[in-house]
Formats: structure tokens, sequence, C-alpha cells
């Protein structure tokens, strides 16, 4: 049924329709309000049976995922920022013990300076773990994707993270196809678990391994995503048979056919990159996008299908591997055939910026102009950049860094800055 | 498509307003996206939200920088911020006050946008007859259904009725009646700008 709601509202309604059976979250801004919800569904015995579990921190929420997850429930938890950091040693047990549970990520940068805004840098720094990831261009497919995350991660006895941008997404009122009951019973059943904790039948999840069986467990690991690879396209079709609409999968075109640029993202900019993409094809220019839906497991080679004809390649992203710069971009040019083909990230969004169809646009056409660098930071403010670089090197003693930067642009530190966030 | 900002402090209900304007273009079968901005919501603090209105999917997740209608819940904030930055031509402005727009010190910034409408309506003033509490919000949307008729005053009426009990949400819908008849009684010729308050 149609409606029009919170991402979040949407995104809890849908996960209790999946009928977890114990919810055990820590709130942190932007996902609060996904919790808020699914404890007063619970509260209300609109879900049964459920335990809503309040816990003491990031790291008791995915602990006690763990262990229900262990003792054969159906588990799941939701959290953001430095609470994905909080809990970071859970994050790997859970993959490496091979337990579903399905987390939702309301994605949100990592401080300092501490920012409560959104990017992508909590879930990229767990791209490693072992979890699926997999990222919601919209708020339609933030919902969607809960339920194939259920789906795929007890196919594969593995936990499977959904990213969704923090207030881009989280907190918009958007219309929202929120399926039936009776549609998710059809497609989700309940789990069945590869290995349990059973007082009947015992055994040990989580035994010490050394060096003569670290690298198989390792590698099995490995060989559990790439199966992955083969089902998400699988469930995605049999979700559209069941639901009517294009959800989830690896990856979503847009006008690549003939494009000779080729721009890559996660996430809900990607709304705005399709609205920058029909602006440009309106002037001629043959440009396309691919919305990358699954970056861990990496669809390589659905990448080199779609994108292996383009000249060049623009990623935007919105989280920066300090150093060395894009993560997506790295990963692409991997994939790509061709190691002529020119790749750009372009670093945006970072700390709630706004990426604008303006400076979208701008981008893309150096790009195509030749005068874009390797890497790039969208919107950099440099002569910012210059006058803090400057006074260090004035004197030794000049101070933090972020702090001297608000005092030049005229916010003080306890000031929110003018202008939307978003 | 149709772009609207609302300008109000943590409190006065500037998220539920933006909501309010999405479901009642969802209810007449239109797209409407409507967000915030972030991080400032504590009682008091300036505060933004958005809505856009259209007859097609709507992808774009940019904030509004160029809105056509303008909602000030707050005449403390036209002292503060630049309220008005850009609206477009021929745009409308909506103003929670019982004062002029001489007497609010707005005519030269209103004079700077080419056909502006502007609408200044006592919505505060309204709300705390109807509903008892200085709630602007939803009496505002009655106003901007008289002053942009972009949205249809019962689809404003049936998302309050969607959002508040029943009690509250008649009080808010007699509230948003009497601001729409206010705006309506007085209608202003084509880009005028010197409208007085209603």
């Amino acid at each position: 049924m149609l409606k029009q709601c919170e991402g979040s509202q949407a995104i809890a309604e849908v996960v209790a329709m999946c009928r977890p059976e114990v919810i055990c979250a820590y709130p942190i801004t932007p996902q609060t309000h996904i919790v808020e919800t699914l404890s007063s569904i619970v509260k209300a015995g609109r879900l049964k049976p459920c335990e809503f579990i309040n816990v003491e921190s990031e790291f008791g929420a995915l602990s006690v995922a763990i262990g229900a997850s262990a003792m054969g429930a159906r588990a799941y938890t939701a959290t953001a920022s430095q609470g994905i950091l909080f809990m970071a040693e859970a994050v790997y047990n859970a993959a490496g013990l091979g337990l579903p549970m399905v987390m939702t990520v309301g994605n949100r940068s990592i401080g300092a300076p501490i920012n409560i805004w959104n990017d992508h840098t909590d879930s990229m720094s767990m791209r490693d773990a072992g979890w699926i990831q997999l990222y919601a261009h919209d708020n339609q497919e933030a919902a969607d994707l809960h339920i194939q995350a259920f789906r795929l991660g007890e196919a594969l006895s593995l936990p499977v993270m959904v990213c969704v941008d923090g207030f881009i997404l989280t907190h918009a009122y958007d219309r929202i196809d929120v399926p039936t009951q009776e549609q998710v019973d059809t497609y989700l059943s309940p789990y069945e678990p590869q290995q349990v904790l059973d007082p009947d039948n015992p055994v040990t999840i989580g035994a010490m391994v050394g060096p003569e069986a670290f690298t198989e467990v390792r590698y099995l690991a490995h060989h559990k995503q790439l199966q992955a690879l083969e089902l998400i396209p699988a469930l995605a079709a049999e979700f559209k048979a069941t639901f009517g609409r294009d959800s989830g999968g690896l990856l979503h075109t847009y006008r690549t056919d003939d494009a000779d640029t080729i721009v890559c993202a996660l996430g809900s900019v990607n709304g705005t990159i399709r609205d920058v993409v029909d602006d440009m094809r309106g002037q001629g220019v043959r440009i396309g996008s691919v919305s990358l839906c699954t970056y861990r497991p990496f669809p390589s080679e659905a990448l080199r299908t779609a994108m292996g004809h383009a000249r060049r390649v623009i990623t935007i992203e919105k989280s920066l591997s300090v150093g060395i710069g894009g993560n997506v971009s790295h990963n692409l040019r991997m994939a790509l055939p061709d190691p002529a083909t020119r790749v750009h990230t372009v670093i945006a969004g970072l700390g709630g910026r706004p990426i604008t169809r303006a400076s979208l646009k701008r981008v893309f056409a150096q790009a195509i102009a030749g005068t874009l660098q390797p890497l790039t930071f969208l919107d950099l403010n440099t002569q910012v950049i210059e006058r803090q670089l400057e006074r260090e090197r004035a004197v030794r003693r000049s101070g933090p860094a972020a702090e001297a930067i608000l005092r030049d642009i005229g916010i003080n530190g306890a000031a929110q800055p003018e202008g939307n966030p978003t | 498509m149709f772009q609207v900002r609302i300008h109000g402090r943590g409190g006065q209900g500037v998220v539920t307003g933006a909501e309010l304007l999405s479901v009642a273009a969802f209810l007449e079968g239109r797209w409407a996206q409507a967000f915030p901005s972030f991080g400032s919501e504590r009682m008091g603090a300036p505060v933004m939200a958005f809505c856009r209105i259209d007859d097609k999917e709507i992808r774009a997740r940019e904030p509004v920088t160029q809105p056509d209608a303008v909602i000030i819940q707050d005449p403390t904030l036209l002292q503060q911020s630049s309220v008005f930055e850009g609206l477009a031509p021929n745009g409308w402005v909506l103003i929670n006050s019982g004062r002029t727009i001489q007497q609010l010190g707005i005519a030269r910034s209103l004079e700077k946008i080419p056909g502006v409408h502007v609408s200044i309506v006592p919505a505060t003033e309204l709300a705390l007859k109807h509903i008892g509490r200085p709630v602007p919000n939803a009496v505002l949307l009655g106003g901007l259904c008289a002053a942009a008729s972009v949205l249809k005053l019962d689809s404003v009426e049936a998302a309050i009725r969607q959002k508040f009990r029943p009690d509250l949400a008649d009080r808010n819908i007699a509230a948003a009646r009497a601001a729409f008849s206010l705006v309506t009684a007085q209608p202003l010729p084509e880009g005028a700008i010197h409208a007085q308050a209603v």
C-alpha cells in the first residue's frame, strides 16, 4: 500500500513484518527513529514473539544479537557512526562465526571532529569485516532491502548490513509502497539455522583456531561472499516477482548503454546523479550512471559488464580513505578490463555537506574536458586550507586545526552552520 | 516542481509542517519529499525544513536553495538570517506576524525579489485561540493554500487528520481555515509586495 512516511518508519514497519524474534539496540543519531518505532511496535504487541532488549551500549547490542542468532533466533539491530566503532569487535565476530542477522546502519560520519551528519565513513570502516553490505539508493529500496537481507543472510548464514543514508533518507518523508504481511511471509520463511546452541545436541561455537586451520576458515568466509554474488541477483528477481518492483540486486544501471562517461556511487546521491545525467543527456553528452547496491561482496563482473565500455569513470564517494583517496574507485579499478580507462575519484558529501546538481555537473564536465584530477574533493574551500596551513607554518603552537578553521569561517564552535547540512 | 522552505524555531513544529505538506501532496496523488535541516533540534534554535512537490518521482536529494515559497514561522528570524535567500521570482512569502511589512522592516529585502507575493498571518494568535498552544505550523499551511494554491485546503486538512488525534486535528483545522479565510479575504495583485497584515 502506498504511504507517505518517514524513511525510518518504513524501515521499522518492514523489519517488523520480517518477524525478528530479538531486537536489541542502543539509540544513536540518526538511527534512533528506527528503533524507537520498533520498540513501540513490540510494546503494542503487534510483533509476537519478539523480545526488545534495551542494552547498555552498541557492543552490548551486537553481542546480544550474536547470542540470539546462535540460539536460533532471527535477530535485528541498528546503529550508526561511533556506535559501529564501539561494536567493532563484535562486528567481526558475527561474520567470523557465520551467524546471520540484519543490522541497519543509518550512515553518519565518524569523529573527530564530532559531526552527526551523513557520510559513509562508518559502514566503510567495516567493509572488510565479512558482512554483506547493501546500500539503499532511496527509501523504497531501504525498506525493501531489509526483507531481502534476512533471506540472504539466513540462506548463507552470514550477517548483512543495510546501509541507509542518515538524515537524507532516514529523516525524509517519501512515497513508499509498504508491503503486506502476506507478501513478506511468502518471500521470507521462518529462520532455519545452520548452527544452533542446543542443550540436547551440544556444540561449541567460537573455538580457538590456530595457524593450521585459520586460513581455511577465512577462505570459506570469502567463498560465502562469492556465493552471495550469485544469490543476490536471484533474490532480487524473486523479490520482483513477489512484490512487483525492482529493488536490490548487485547494481542499477541508468542510461549506460551508449555512455562513454559513467558515474558510480553508493546510496542516495544516485538520485541527484540521475537528474544530472538527464540534464547532460539533454545537451547531447553521452553520460550514464551506476548505483552500486552491493558493495560487499564487490560485484566486479557485473561492473565490468555495466561499465567496461566507458572511456572514463567517475566515482562519487562519501568516505575518504585517508592517504590514498577512494574505496570504491580503488575496487572499481580492479574490475575494469582496460587499464587505460580513466578513473576519477570525487570525494563528496563528507560530514553532511550537500552534494548539489550544480557541483556534480561541473565535475562531470571537467572530467569530460580532461581537466579533472584523478582525486578531487567536491566544493573544497582551498582558501580555508591555505590559511590554516599558513597558520601552522607561522607558529609551532598553532593549536587545534578544526577550531581554528571554525573561527576563520566565522562560526563559533558552539554555533550551528548556516544552510542545510543534508 | 514546487519547492517550499520553512523557517522556524525548535518546538514550533517546523519539521511537522513540512511533513504535513508532503502528506497533503501525496493525498492529491502527487509525489512529495519532505526533510528537515538537522543538528539544531533544540527548543528555540533556528530550524529549517523543506518540501518538494511534483507530478513525477523526485530523485534529487540536495537541500532546497531556490524555493518557490518561504514560510517564516517566527518573525524574529527575519532579522537573523537570510530567510528570503534564493526565493524564486514571483515566489510566495508567508510570515507569522500581526505586524506589517514596514513594521517588520523587510520592505527593502522584499523589493529585491521580482514579483514576490507576501502574506502576513497572525498564526500564533490563531493557534492560541483555536488550539490553545503557540504552534503556528498547520495554521500557516492553511494560509499557504490560500496564497499559492499549490495544494487544496481539503488535502492539508486530511493530512492534519492523519497526523493528530481527532480533537487536536479539529482544532488545528479550525485554525488553518481561519488563516485560509484571512489570506483569501485580501487577495494581492500579481507582484504586489506591499501586502498588509491580514
